[in-house]
């Protein structure tokens, strides 16, 4: 056996392996050695010895495992020795159980702030100072303005189409607040506050959902479907939840780069129905990357609703099924999301690990402008959210209650946000679509020959036939 | 999962530092980047594995790269011994594909930092075809990555990081499963240029083999160069030769935009000569350009993949018979090389396409297309499409042959084109 050993794998295996007793995973041991400070030799890659490092963990088989254990395992006293299998050494027992589906208590959710705005006495937070406590709130009053006022340009055949976040502003400026500007974030579709805590302006919002020149998307995508490289935000993309095993794929490229920073990324509760959740949750768990995955679980997904969507005890508990760590927030509690979303980027950070944030909400407008809601779910349901369980007013209560808010400065700024959109509205449906160019470019990297031949074909066509062609695009 | 099943070369790789004499000696390949030096050897004596595992860990114990000290260590067995060795002189080289893919893929880790190989089995086990072999080893566990069985989750993940770039090469271990993973090479991947306009572009390459093996039934047998061919944004290759599998390759990997790349299992095995200048670790082929096989002036068969071995017998065949045919090589399936193919009919004013993909919108239909739109006027015939049977393809070994073309189609097909009639159903 020790020959057999020895052949497999070499000499440096049988005294590595004799030396070290409970290797659950080649990763937690690199991981010990990538904390050591002296990291780049045997964290990274290219280097052979390394390679002989991870290699050796990788190929160990049953016997192996047998082998070591009876070597190491004198001292062991416990009657139970437990059975070898291929992942570890398991406790039997003679008792038949089932685990039950689902536990008798659901797992409790994380909350610093009462219905009234009022904190509870015994939760742990940090202290958020006024300036930040202010931004974050005109932060959810402006996204929530905004969204009314495009909302209302789409029913006015202004814009085609719009998705809007209300009941989620909290979610949306909280965790912002809670990140860092080096975070790479690969959002959904309602995390637009993410993106206007981290700069993007109301103009440059109105310029994508109008698709005109200046819209950084070259007018090719629907409206809300911001990306701005310079932002770290990635272009939102339609399909649900592809950006999740996209965000694994960031970290691991960030993992490698060493970065203070982690990926953030944002999905619905529907999105966990998807095979891309679940490859993304165990990859994410086997690569270990610094990601933190943020689930704005707010009861629908369109017309279906969460009962209909899974039978498990919300998301937070498929993050352990994953072996993740995980936790469950109120998602219309701002200081929650800012303690909880604050700590989970350091773990993801600091371990290398990812993280799971169940954020429980409710969506209190449409799913978009292409539905109406009051068709599948009781009005006074969505009332009672809009009103008391209402995260904005929340906040408000308790930031006004610190006296650094008060009503007048409410309803000024409300009125000067309003204001600008709609300005930023008229500005933006003023200027240009984009060149006819746009149509051809970024396919590649390079144009190609036949699209440019397509590109001469059509400016060929318009000169013939200059009436047909609409005039706000310039050639 | 699918379980490959080994070609009659298959090469087993073991890290045996110790063996008793008794033990059957396999046949392996060293492969060593340095510089522009590439030495390949087919060491017969066994002993030779251990200077390949020595040298590492003697260079690790160093502090040198394994590759100086392998390359040293090689030098140093250049010297005249008693070994047989082959060696490198100035006469052909010849190379199986499988070593060309494995040798480009080497090179271009070793050229680029960010570049990176993932997938099912790629690691441990050296690659389901062991296209990957040896580079675990070489590279570590953090640049060939073994992934858990999920086409979608490590597609997704590989243009993930491809967005924050770096520049992965995911395997399918075949194309057919990459079905599973559809979703993330054409809206993940090819889209995403274009739709975020500019802002994210993703270098990544998807190869795997694609389309018939031997006896692999219906699941494992589609060819996807139509599917993917038709997708603005992508780029999809398809090698023949070793050179081609060498050439192209590099050129995907060092390819800003997403590149699917086709091989074929059966080719994996087969050797191929090979110029000095191909095995060149600066070597690359332009992807769009097709290549001229056989030159002719009769009739212009196209071909890709497996089908361009077929083609070049046939053509050997119409020979003997007095039609002179040019056998192009596609190389590209998009871009499509219209100008080759174009110039080529306008020489020979006959086409047969060959494909071994399904018949309706395959890529015989677009080659078909293109020629009538640029060059009718200079058609004698009718194109000839050669294509696999509107069948999902059956596993018994007759009627497998008859779902696919073999070398009596095109030559009957080649014939028909030259107007020598000849029945269109095969013979059993």
């Amino acid at each position: 056996m020790a020959i057999w050993l020895a052949g497999r794998r070499g000499a440096s295996y049988c005294v590595k392996a004799l030396i070290s007793t409970t290797f659950r995973s080649s990763r937690s041991y690199t991981t010990a050695f990538a904390s050591n400070g002296n990291s780049d030799s045997l964290f990274f890659c290219g280097n052979s010895s390394s390679a002989a490092v991870f290699g050796s963990q990788r190929f160990e088989s049953t016997k192996a495992r047998q082998q070591l254990d009876l070597l190491s395992s004198d001292d062991d006293e416990e009657q139970n020795q437990g059975v070898d299998f291929p992942g570890g050494r398991v406790a039997f027992t003679s008792e038949m159980s089932f685990l039950p589906e689902s536990s008798e208590k659901r797992v409790q959710c994380y909350r610093v702030l009462d219905d009234n705005g009022y904190p509870l006495s015994s939760t742990q937070f940090k202290h958020v100072s006024k300036e930040l406590a202010v931004k974050m709130y005109r932060g959810m009053v402006t996204l929530q303005t905004m969204d009314t006022t495009l909302y209302e340009a789409q029913r006015q055949g202004r814009l085609s189409f719009y998705v809007t976040s209300y009941g989620e502003e909290a979610i949306n400026l909280a965790s912002a607040a809670a990140l860092g500007f080096d975070d790479l974030i690969l959002p959904q579709y309602r995390e637009a506050g993410v993106l206007l805590w981290r700069g993007f302006t109301l103009q440059e919002f109105v310029n994508q959902c109008l698709g005109n020149k200046n819209d950084y998307g070259k007018g090719r995508q629907m409206p809300i479907h911001y990306g701005s490289n310079k932002h770290n935000y990635f272009t939102v993309s339609s399909p649900i939840a592809t950006q999740l095993p996209q965000a694994v794929g960031v970290a691991y490229s960030l993992k490698m780069d060493k970065k203070d920073a982690c990926v953030v990324t944002y999905f619905g509760d529907g999105s966990t129905s998807e095979g891309d959740f679940h490859a993304s949750l165990n990859f994410a768990a086997v690569m270990e990357v610094p990601v933190v995955f943020i689930c704005r679980n707010n009861g629908w997904a369109i017309s279906t609703p969460i009962t209909e969507q899974f039978r498990s005890d919300g998301i937070v508990v498929k993050g352990q099924a994953y072996g993740i760590r995980s936790i469950r927030v109120d998602g219309n509690d701002a200081l929650a999301i800012y303690n909880a979303v604050g700590v989970a980027r350091e773990m993801a950070i600091k371990e290398q690990r990812p993280i799971l944030i169940e954020a429980l909400t409710y969506r209190v407008g449409h799913h978009s402008t292409s539905d109406d809601s009051t068709k599948y779910r009781p009005v006074d349901e969505i009332e009672h959210w809009k009103t008391a369980r209402n995260p904005v007013s929340i906040f408000r209560k308790w930031v006004q209650r610190k006296g650094w808010w008060s009503d007048e400065e409410e309803s000024e700024f409300r009125a000067n946000v309003r204001k600008q959109v709609m300005d930023a509205i008229q500005v933006g449906e003023k200027i240009e679509k984009p060149p006819l160019a746009d149509m051809f470019s970024d396919v590649y990297e390079e144009v190609p020959s036949n699209l440019m031949e397509q590109e001469r074909l059509v400016r060929d066509t318009v000169k013939r036939h200059p009436q047909d062609y609409p005039t706000n695009i310039p050639l | 999962m699918y379980n490959c099943h080994r070609s009659d070369r298959s090469i087993d790789f073991s890290h045996q530092l110790l063996l008793p004499a008794s033990y059957p000696h396999s046949v392996f390949a060293i492969i060593v980047n340095h510089n522009s030096f590439f030495f390949l050897f087919y060491p017969v004596f066994q002993g030779e594995k251990m200077w390949g595992i020595l040298s590492q860990k003697l260079g690790a114990a160093r502090g040198l790269s394994s590759q100086v000290v392998g390359n040293y260590v090689l030098r140093l067995r250049l010297a005249p011994s008693a070994m047989p060795m082959r060696h490198y002189s100035s006469a052909t080289k010849e190379m199986t594909v499988r070593d060309a893919l494995n040798s480009a893929l080497d090179e271009e880790m070793a050229a680029d930092p960010n570049v990176f190989v993932m997938g099912e089995e790629v690691g441990e086990y050296q690659g389901a075809y062991k296209i990957t072999k040896g580079l675990l080893d070489k590279y570590g566990p953090e640049r060939v990555v073994d992934t858990p069985i999920t086409e979608a989750g490590f597609a997704g993940i590989g243009v993930g990081s491809a967005y924050h770039g770096l520049r992965p090469v995911i395997e399918f271990m075949t194309f057919n499963f990459s079905m599973q993973a559809i979703d993330h090479i054409i809206n993940s991947a090819a889209k995403s240029n274009y739709m975020s306009a500019g802002q994210i572009n993703v270098p990544i390459v998807f190869r795997g083999p694609n389309g018939p093996a031997a006896g692999v039934g219906a699941q494992h047998s589609q060819c996807y160069g139509a599917w993917y061919g038709s997708v603005p944004g992508l780029k999809v290759l398809v090698p023949y030769s070793s050179e081609d599998a060498r050439g192209l390759l590099k050129a995907a990997i060092r390819d800003p935009d997403p590149v699917v790349f086709l091989e074929n299992e059966l080719l994996y095995g087969e050797t191929f000569p090979i110029s000095a200048e191909a095995l060149d670790s600066s070597f690359c082929l332009p992807i769009g350009k097709a290549k001229i096989e056989r030159e002719g002036k009769d009739i212009t068969i196209t071909a890709f993949s497996k089908m361009v071995g077929y083609a070049l017998k046939a053509a050997e065949i119409l020979e003997k018979e007095g039609i002179n045919a040019e056998v192009i090589n596609l190389r590209s399936i998009r871009p499509l090389d219209r100008a080759t193919i174009n110039a080529s009919v306008r020489k020979t004013n006959r086409l047969v396409t060959v494909e071994e993909g399904f018949p309706q919108h395959g890529v015989g239909a677009e080659i078909c297309a293109t020629v009538v739109e640029d060059s009718f006027g200079y058609l004698d015939a009718p194109v000839e499409r050669i294509a696999g049977a509107d069948v999902p393809t059956p596993y018994a070994a007759n009627l497998e042959r008859m779902a696919f073309p073999q070398i009596e189609d095109i030559v009957r097909a080649a014939k028909r084109a030259c107007y020598r009639s000849v029945p269109m159903a095969a013979s059993a």
